[in-house]
């Protein structure tokens, strides 16, 4: 044990519904009792649980341990969540935000003594103690800003932070030199105020940033691809990446095919539905390909690997990916377009008062101190936090409703939507069959399938025989119960041979539908058809995004039937079933070609490509890694009703975020006319700059209507 | 207004002392679980004593 304690191990869980204390303390306590952890302790901004552990606790013993206390729970990757890197350039901003803070106050103190009516002495006094605070809080603060101005100018870029950069600048030696000179108006609170405001922008934005990227390195942890090679030694766990073709890999029931390859040993079925979307499963024996994605429902599996890594079926999706994201273009934001006009307009401005001042009056003092006064006026203070504050705001109410929004730009480009695409197989539906018409068939026979269908793992067999003991009925007695992998389960019933699997494994024809058949001696079989259940929240979904005025259309590649049921039960009109990955790219691009924004949700593999062509995407967590990284939101929890949510919010935000720039314009109107003429005086600068970046934070937090 | 000699550099310690503070809590992690931090307070685990 002491030497067990001696090397913890550190493992992190993403909890995606963890909102209140009573969840911290469950949790916490939850994990505690779970034999080995030595601490544990929830971090609620993160939705994460971080815990130590002797090495001997594993991640999946966790979320079982929290899936019995009611809580979701998936298993991160710790080594790829080090991101200290980004935590540090956070901080580093906060740093300099808390300074400038600091100066402004100070400052702002001063000035107002000044403003009050402070005499020549203590005036001059006051501005030499203003100019050794701001001073070096421009220089120290400041700093972001020169920066990122300095690499633009270096590769020709005449960015937003040029402006602000040359104010900066500006504004302080103007200060010095009209103190120099004994004058009657110094910029030092100005200065500070800009580095303040300019600032809490630019903290804002990153942290929308770090949380994106946070969410993409989540991501990626979510998926660790392992394997069980064969080898003479025995079975050993080892990384998909590491398989070469030729070796022997042994795919358990339940698991996922890391590779593509083909069987050797065993007989099972293949749930397809990821790589499809097809629902039917399909048999699979020796000789049979299998395609890496796949899941094997039954029986073991020894498959010698064909094609693994980069080769195989999964990463052959990636050309088609590439493809359709060069097609969706490089998405222009609203603060890029407010920038290209506002940069040029405020530097013309600027330049022209300098020219004309010089010009009517030949005084160069006058016309500098008037050039800096406008460029101070027009500094983009509120333009700045125009965008970041509501983007920060607005994830911040998403990521509460489960929504990880893990690019930038997607809000923007989520409230242009106009139709919206849904695939089906684990989008509207959860992957979880359920029979349908059991009411038809004689309860006897309905007590030999809960027999036969408990003898099975089948998630078909299961699902019928949940469903049969709903209806209260009992099991007859059984002998010789035996699995058949690939087939179905049979066995004796009275004295007379029972059956229940696939419909060829009886000799009965196979319907349209998902089906399982039972034959009790030598009567014809009896099929109990499947539906695909509907994931929590679909239906809300649907016709919550139908009363936002969007049109909603369902792409499948699952069998005709199948699909209209499913629209007809979801309220769809427009769907279209059996469509292949390049097909369901193809219908995205006539949809954007026609004028359309389309909005694509979808989970498997068949979509990924399709997820990256459309003007937005969405990704429930439980999608295949692929199709997660290629989606620009992903939905955290198993309800699907957050979408409609999402797309409100996104629209209140771009809505919130045109106010915003109106509003800091509405301010620069007004005030720019001031500083042309030479009216403009530091009290005023620092009243339109606070009343425009506080009207501009409280409208973006202002709460949804 | 010998006073100023007095209070301008008070003023300017008070605040720095408060800057000081604000460092102290950044390199403390204390900014590491907002959310989590102001949800704690509801729990009834280490009321009395410090969480050891």
């Amino acid at each position: 044990m002491a030497l067990q304690t001696a090397t913890p191990a550190r493992l992190i869980l993403s909890l995606p519904n963890v909102h209140c204390a009573a969840c911290i303390g469950t949790i916490e306590a939850g994990l505690l009792a779970v034999r080995g952890v030595q601490s544990a302790r929830v971090n609620l901004t993160q939705k994460r649980a971080h815990i130590q552990a002797v090495s001997a606790v594993s991640a999946a013993a966790l979320v079982t341990a929290l899936a019995k206390l009611g809580h979701e729970a998936h298993a991160l990757d710790p080594t790829a969540l080090t991101s200290t890197a980004t935590d540090k350039q956070g901080n580093d901003l906060l740093l300099r935000l808390a300074v400038a803070g600091f100066a402004m106050m100070n400052v702002m103190l001063l000035s107002v003594a000044v403003w009050a009516g402070a005499g020549d002495s203590a005036r001059n006094l006051f501005y030499w103690i203003s100019a050794a605070i701001a001073l070096p809080t421009v220089a120290f603060s400041g700093q972001p800003f020169f920066r990122s101005a300095w690499a633009g100018l270096r590769v020709g870029r005449w960015g937003m932070d040029v402006p602000i950069s040359l104010a900066l600048i500006l504004a302080s030696a103007i200060s010095v030199s009209e103190t120099l000179q004994g004058g009657d108006y110094a910029w030092f609170d100005a200065a500070v105020t800009l580095t303040f405001f300019l600032l809490a922008g630019r903290y804002l934005d990153h942290r929308t940033r770090a949380m994106a990227r946070s969410a993409a390195a989540v991501l990626s942890a979510l998926a660790v691809p392992q394997a069980l090679r064969i080898s003479p030694a025995g079975h050993d766990l080892v990384a998909v990446a590491d398989l070469v073709p030729g070796d022997l890999v042994l795919v358990r029931p339940g698991g996922r095919m890391p590779v593509d390859g083909v069987v050797t040993d065993g007989q099972s079925e293949l749930d397809r539905a990821i790589l499809t979307g097809e629902t039917s499963p399909v048999f699979a024996g020796p000789g049979h390909r299998v395609c890496a994605g796949e899941t094997n429902l039954t029986g073991p599996m020894t498959v010698r690997v064909t094609h693994a890594g980069a080769d195989s079926s999964l990463h052959q999706m990636a050309d088609l990916v590439a493809v359709a994201e060069a097609a969706r273009g490089r998405y222009s934001t609203l603060a890029d377009r407010a920038a290209r006009i506002y940069v040029p307009l405020v530097h013309g401005l600027s330049f022209g008062a300098f020219a004309v001042w010089l010009l009517l009056t030949g005084d160069v003092r006058l016309a500098i101190n008037i050039a800096a006064a406008v460029l101070i006026i027009t500094c983009p203070c509120a333009l700045g936090l125009a965008v970041p504050a509501v983007v920060t705001a607005a994830s911040g109410r998403l990521f509460a409703r489960g929504l990880l929004i893990k690019h930038g730009t997607a809000l923007e480009r989520l409230a242009e939507v106009d139709v919206v695409v849904f695939d089906k197989t684990g989008t509207l539906t959860l992957g979880v069959p359920e029979p349908v018409d059991l009411a038809a068939v004689d309860p006897v026979a309905l007590s030999v399938a809960l027999a036969l269908a408990d003898g099975s793992a089948h998630p078909l067999a299961q699902a019928l025989a949940l469903a049969i003991r709903a209806r209260g009925i009992l099991p007859v007695a059984l002998t010789g119960v035996t699995e058949k992998p690939g087939a179905g389960t049979s066995a004796l019933w009275q004295g007379i041979a029972v059956q229940l699997g696939r419909a060829d494994w009886m000799g009965a024809k196979s319907a349209e539908m998902t089906a399982t058949y039972l034959r009790i001696g030598s009567a014809a079989p009896v099929p109990f058809r499947f539906t695909d259940r509907l994931r929590p929240g679909a239906v809300q979904a649907v016709t919550g995004l139908q009363a936002l005025g969007l049109k909603v259309i369902l792409l499948s590649g699952d069998s005709a039937t199948a699909v209209a049921v499913c629209a007809q039960k979801i309220g769809i009109a427009t769907y279209a079933a059996g469509l292949t990955p390049a097909r369901k790219v193809a219908r995205i691009g006539d949809l954007t070609a026609a004028g359309h924004r389309v909005l694509m949700i979808g989970d498997g593999l068949n979509d990924t490509a399709a997820l990256a062509g459309a003007h937005v995407s969405i990704a429930p967590a439980s999608a295949l890694d692929a199709a997660r990284a290629a989606s620009d939101i992903v939905l955290l929890g198993t309800d699907l009703a957050p979408v409609v949510a999402a797309v409100r919010v996104a629209r209140i935000a771009v809505h919130r975020m045109r106010q915003n720039f109106a509003i800091s314009i509405a301010y620069n109107v007004i005030a720019v006319p001031f500083a042309l003429l030479g009216f403009a005086t530091p009290l005023m600068s620092a009243i339109a700059m606070s009343l425009s970046s506080i009207s501009v934070s409280l409208n973006a937090m202002r709460k949804e209507s | 207004m010998d006073i100023l000699i007095w209070l301008i550099p008070i003023s300017l310690i008070l605040g720095g002392i408060g800057l000081g503070a604000f460092f102290w809590t950044l390199h403390h992690g204390q900014y590491d679980d907002p959310a989590g931090d102001a949800e704690r307070i509801l729990l009834p685990d280490w009321d009395q004593h410090p969480k050891p």
